[in-house]
């Protein structure tokens, strides 16, 4: 089987999709910071395959960067996790709306 | 290799596996309602890319994520699920109540790039199959090329990098402090 870059396209067009769908759809802190992360992957895959389909290594730089970063917005984002739960008692999302107008 | 293909034969193959498992993994983290679950099935989609990077011959960027990802940040994880109660912590409804219209909008978004990647051409560069371990003229390591990059062309992004991990690192202590819940 020949893959060529619109396979990797797909792949990550449908990985990025799919953590979309996950931070629109659930209620749940944790799941949606998880598809932040499944987000930050596919941008990863899309650097990586450019990378190598133009012959250039500035593509795996900028995925180690963008490495970097999810890691820095996994423990703020958990950081801030644990202060919600420690004021609210639960993790839904639907319950933070103090600054409803 | 002829040009434009990236990955040929049984590579090809395994691409297709791991390409398949990784989606039906993160399909899985949305829809399991256990957050537990939807870590475990994220860990499994991380290492399956790392393993798409690794065919890739993108070694130090596969290893990278096995360290980072699947290390560091699903650790950290499934700390926070066992610090919250796991029986408060996916109790009540799983989803909002717009899960339909988000389907619906999938396929919205599906259509104009397919369009646009059966339309677009890329410039017809051949693909060089050792361009990721080549070091000027002659051939060394993945992660030899990819430091040279790194600490040559891109060493204030790098220094910046650094700065940012030590704001995200006090930021996540001051957030962490137990003495905020006063300031409500």
């Amino acid at each position: 089987m020949t893959i060529t870059i619109n396979h990797y396209l797909i792949v990550s067009f449908l990985l990025f999709s799919i953590g979309f769908l996950g931070v629109l759809v659930r209620r749940n802190f944790l799941t949606i910071l998880m598809s932040i992360e499944l987000m930050l992957n596919a941008v990863n895959l899309n650097l990586i395959a450019f990378s190598r389909r133009l012959s250039d290594l500035t593509g795996q730089v900028f995925s180690v960067f963008v490495i970097t970063i999810a890691a820095g917005e996994a423990a703020i984002g958990l950081a801030l996790t644990i202060s919600y739960f420690r004021q609210r008692k639960t993790l839904d999302v639907e319950e933070a709306h103090t600054m409803r107008g | 290799m002829t040009d434009g293909a990236l990955l040929t034969g049984t590579a090809g193959w395994l691409f297709v596996v791991f390409a398949g498992l990784a989606l039906v993994s993160a399909i899985a983290v949305v829809v399991a309602r256990n957050p537990v679950h939807s870590a475990l099935y994220l860990l499994l989609a991380f290492v399956l890319v790392a393993c798409i990077f690794i065919l890739q011959q993108a070694e130090f960027v596969g290893a990278v994520q096995m360290l980072v990802y699947a290390g560091g940040i699903m650790v950290l994880f499934l700390f926070v699920v066992m610090l919250v109660n796991p029986g408060v912590a996916h109790a009540g409804k799983a989803f909002q109540k717009q899960f339909d219209v988000a389907l619906v909008l999938l396929p919205v978004f599906l259509l104009p790039f397919l369009y646009i990647l059966g339309t677009e051409k890329m410039a017809d560069v051949p693909v060089r199959p050792d361009a990721f371990r080549m070091v000027g003229t002659h051939v060394a390591g993945n992660t030899e090329a990819v430091s040279w990059v790194l600490f040559r062309d891109y060493l204030v992004p790098f220094e910046v990098a650094s700065v940012f991990l030590l704001v995200a690192m006090i930021g996540a202590v001051v957030l962490g402090r137990r003495s905020l819940e006063k300031m409500d």
